[in-house]
């Protein structure tokens, strides 16, 4: 969540981000502060094992038919629900389908929906943040009182409302995630702006005769970005916790698809049964890629706030 | 300014909030779904019966007519007839959000105290392992999809070691206690979810404090460690952490429609759930409605609290 929903933490923002601009020394360039910051994120252990745990699952989505031993869709009707063995790693489930192809294969739809939810979030937010936050006043005033009421519903209801009245789909899915984020990272890129207008390179800029769109992605927008690279590495964590959920209820990714969350909703009646392996595998997908995001954006975030 | 004046505005900033909330999801239960009977019968029904069954929902009005007459209907308690059961939603509501305060309840009074805990200790040992274990499992457990640990955790404890029950709900008159033993599985996920959260924020304003200028003069005035940790240290650095469990509450919320689901228990999530699988829209604005006001609510209450305890905030608009 957010840190700028909290009143104790909505001033500390600003004042870090201007912080950081005086103690910014002529001598030291922005790519210097870059190079630095990658440093001490290859000798942080948690960005490491993060990002080998995300780096593995994105490789599985690209090249996961090639890897996987069978086909991911392929039927064995004389071999369903037979547990994990040497020619099944995982198990088959109950079409005789191979559950460990399809751990692999199923991490294709759920990568590309959540990032691009993300990036969607980002773009919209930053574009929202920067408006907000340098306009100020009554468009301010207004927006964040929509935003608070958007925000007053949890993502997941949001997400059931807009896909049961739309229909479901991919599209629908990422068009209501990303919307959603970007209400929540525009708040942060508010903040951040907040901090940098009253600035003195903004009143050199306005002296100057610069447009404010100018001064709003030119000036101001290379200032916040440590802070919504932060939040985009955070959202994405959300992103694949929310796809996967909708999945599981069945909103989400649509059958034919390996999907983990719609393969657990799928199966989960037959654990009851003893079939463990038709459920356990996904879930350990599950939770090993978003324990993976979260440790990699818990790295960029310590660095960046270092 | 007065207490009251502060009191009155954070009031009407809420009642502001919960008037835009009711205007989206109107829209997402009356506008966006285009034509309700469509939706309802499906591609391939008669035009007629679509625009007989739109006429007797009463939704082939002006929005704003509708709008008027579900808003007034709300304040007045009465939140429509369900298209599933062709029965008011008001009762419906009313059991499944008793449901839930349990479900909600009993993780609650779990994760408030452990998280705080867990956040306190960590901050009092910070960067030894224990601090590190605590940071990173809490980071863990809070960002796996609920669903995902009440999977593992039906296998290991239902299934595997049979101690808890499948399902979360008890048989006929089952008293408090057993009511709690079905309950207490269920409510895990939930609090995984929060414990990290609330440690986080614990362990945040518990560093913070303790590296501040009063803690040093606390302990520099001759004061013991006990004594500075229980009258300086931890009363300033819990304050951000009502908010967050405020936020949070919204969220169990969201939580709770998967983790209903999940163990097939009747609550405001599953009912919610079940209406939009439905297209029974009215039953879904309904319930949707409440767990807004259930979240304004909560967060209204942390505001007030968390004034009422802060000296050095002043209440009022000057923002």
């Amino acid at each position: 969540m957010s840190a700028s929903v909290t009143p104790g933490t909505e001033t500390p923002m600003p004042a870090a981000s201007q912080q950081a601009a005086a103690a910014r020394p002529a001598l030291e360039t922005p790519k210097s502060i870059q190079r630095d910051r990658i440093r001490l994120l290859l000798r942080s252990p948690l960005f490491i094992a993060g990002i080998i745990i995300l780096l593995f699952w994105v490789i599985m989505a690209i090249f996961g038919p090639l890897i996987a031993p069978y086909n991911a869709d392929d039927t064995d009707l004389l071999n369903t629900l037979t547990p994990p063995s040497a020619d099944h790693w995982f198990g088959t489930d109950q079409f005789g389908r191979d559950v460990f192809s399809r751990v692999i294969v199923g991490s294709r739809d759920i990568l590309v929906v959540a990032p691009l939810a993300t990036l969607l979030g980002t773009v919209v937010g930053t574009i929202l943040g920067l408006i907000t936050g340098y306009a100020r006043g009554i468009t301010d005033d207004i927006v964040s009182r929509i935003v608070d009421a958007f925000l007053a519903l949890p993502l997941l209801i949001i997400a059931m409302l807009v896909i049961t009245a739309l229909g479901i789909s991919n599209t629908t899915v990422i068009v209501v995630i990303g919307l959603s984020f970007g209400l929540i990272v525009g708040r942060t890129v508010r903040a951040a702006v907040l901090g940098e207008r009253d600035l003195d390179y903004i009143a050199a800029a306005n002296l100057r005769g610069e447009k404010p769109l100018y001064i709003m992605f030119v000036e101001i927008l290379p200032n916040v970005m440590p802070p919504i690279l932060v939040e985009t590495t955070v959202r994405l964590g959300y992103a694949i916790f929310t796809v996967a959920s909708l999945s599981f209820l069945g909103l989400g990714i649509q059958p034919p698809s390996p999907d983990w969350g719609l393969s657990i909703s799928q199966n989960y009646g037959l654990i009851g049964g003893g079939f463990w392996w038709t459920v356990l595998f996904y879930a350990v997908a599950i939770g090993s890629l978003v324990i993976g995001v979260n440790l990699t954006a818990e790295g960029v975030q310590s660095v960046i706030d270092a | 300014m007065g207490l009251y004046r502060a009191i009155l505005y954070r009031l009407m900033l809420a009642v502001i909030t919960l008037w835009l909330l009711s205007v989206i999801v109107f829209a997402g239960c009356q506008i966006l779904p285009g034509d309700v009977g469509r939706a309802i019968l499906g591609p391939f029904a008669d035009a007629r019966a679509v625009a007989a069954l739109n006429h007797q929902l009463g939704v082939d009005r002006p929005l704003l007519a509708q709008y008027w007459s579900w808003i007034t209907g709300m304040l007045r308690g009465n939140m429509g007839m369900s298209y599933t059961y062709r029965a008011p939603v008001a009762p419906f509501i009313g059991h499944a959000l008793v449901n839930s305060l349990k479900l909600a309840g009993i993780a609650f009074v779990l994760v408030v105290p452990l998280g705080i805990l867990g956040g306190v200790v960590a901050a009092l040992k910070v960067n030894t392992w224990i601090d590190r274990t605590i940071v990173i499992a809490g980071l863990s457990a809070t960002v796996v999809p609920e669903f995902v640990s009440g999977i593992v955790f039906i296998m290991v404890f239902s299934i595997w070691l049979r101690v808890f029950p499948l399902t979360a709900t008890p048989p006929a008159n089952a008293g408090v206690f057993t009511q709690i033993y079905y309950l207490l599985m269920p409510s895990i996920p939930l609090f995984m979810i929060l414990f990290g959260y609330i440690a986080r924020m614990a362990r945040a304003g518990m560093i913070e404090a303790l590296t501040s200028d009063y803690t040093r003069t606390a302990v520099l005035k001759g004061l013991s460690y006990r004594q500075v940790i229980w009258r300086h240290v931890l009363r300033n650095a819990l304050l951000p952490t009502i908010t967050v469990i405020a936020t949070q509450c919204g969220y169990l919320i969201g939580g709770l429609v998967v983790v209903e689901t999940l163990f097939n228990y009747h609550g405001i999530g599953s009912l919610i759930f079940a209406a939009a699988k439905a297209k029974d829209f009215p039953m879904l604005a309904a319930g949707i409605l409440v767990i807004g006001v259930v979240y304004v609510g909560a967060n209204l209450i942390a505001d007030l609290l968390y004034s009422a305890l802060n000296p050095r905030i002043s209440f009022g608009g000057r923002e």
